[in-house]
């Protein structure tokens, strides 16, 4: 639709003409702010704690532990060093035997939203595959955050709230 | 002919004063559209419902993605 309306634009007789062939879907999936009705109901961006404790695939196990349990986070979040999500430590791979790497503890591809999914459908997900929470990422996989469950009920009780 | 543009073009270009123009009908863009864009659904967009933008600063056109 859009190389369509561009192109009338010229016809008419603009001549500085661009198209944004992505189109809102990917503005709205990094995250970027939008207005309208439906852009003041909370997302999965809005839920996202973006201070989640990240590491390396190189890094010490023991090392991220102490960092981990020091920030007082139960998981981590294993990532490049361009914040592509890797994989993620839980609660059982950070007590794992500190011989182990990162990259052995670690649970490969966790699954991921983007930061435009509304929170009811968020939190829809979250409860069917029975998790705590979910990893917010852009489309191109770079870490947004944690939404953590109970964080995105309290927003959407606030939300129902107002 | 239309240039196709990056998100990041389209925050720069913004910056730099561009106008942002979806082509959605109407009820989509009142749900949601990028902030300070104008709505002229493409149904609509001819010489008159396009005095709303000024010709001498660039346009880029959007609508929902590839459609």
């Amino acid at each position: 639709m859009s190389p369509r309306a561009a192109s009338r634009l010229e016809a008419i007789g603009f001549m500085q003409v661009y198209d944004y062939e992505h189109g809102k879907r990917d503005w709205g999936s990094f995250g970027l702010p939008r207005e309208g009705t439906l852009a003041e109901s909370p997302s999965a961006g809005d839920a996202a704690r973006r201070g989640v404790p990240t590491c390396r695939l190189s890094d010490d196990l023991s090392a991220v532990r102490e960092h981990v349990r020091a920030s007082g986070w139960e998981t981590c979040i294993v990532v490049t060093d361009g914040r592509v999500v890797l994989g993620r430590l839980g609660r059982r791979a950070l007590a794992a035997d500190d011989s182990r790497s990162v990259e052995d503890a670690m649970s490969e591809g966790p699954s991921t939203v983007r930061p435009s999914l509304p929170l009811d459908k968020l939190i829809e997900r979250i409860k069917r595959r029975n998790l705590s929470s979910f990893v917010v990422t852009t489309p191109d996989g770079r870490l947004v955050g944690l939404a953590l469950l109970t964080e995105a009920e309290q927003l959407v009780a606030e939300q129902a709230s107002t | 002919m239309p240039r196709p543009v990056t998100r990041e073009d389209v925050q720069r270009l913004v910056a730099d004063g561009a106008q942002l123009l979806e082509v959605l009908p109407q009820a989509e863009y009142e749900e949601e559209h990028l902030p300070g864009a104008i709505n002229i659904p493409l149904k609509e967009l001819n010489r008159e419902t396009a005095l709303q933008l000024k010709r001498d600063r660039p346009v880029i056109v959007y609508c929902h993605d590839y459609q």
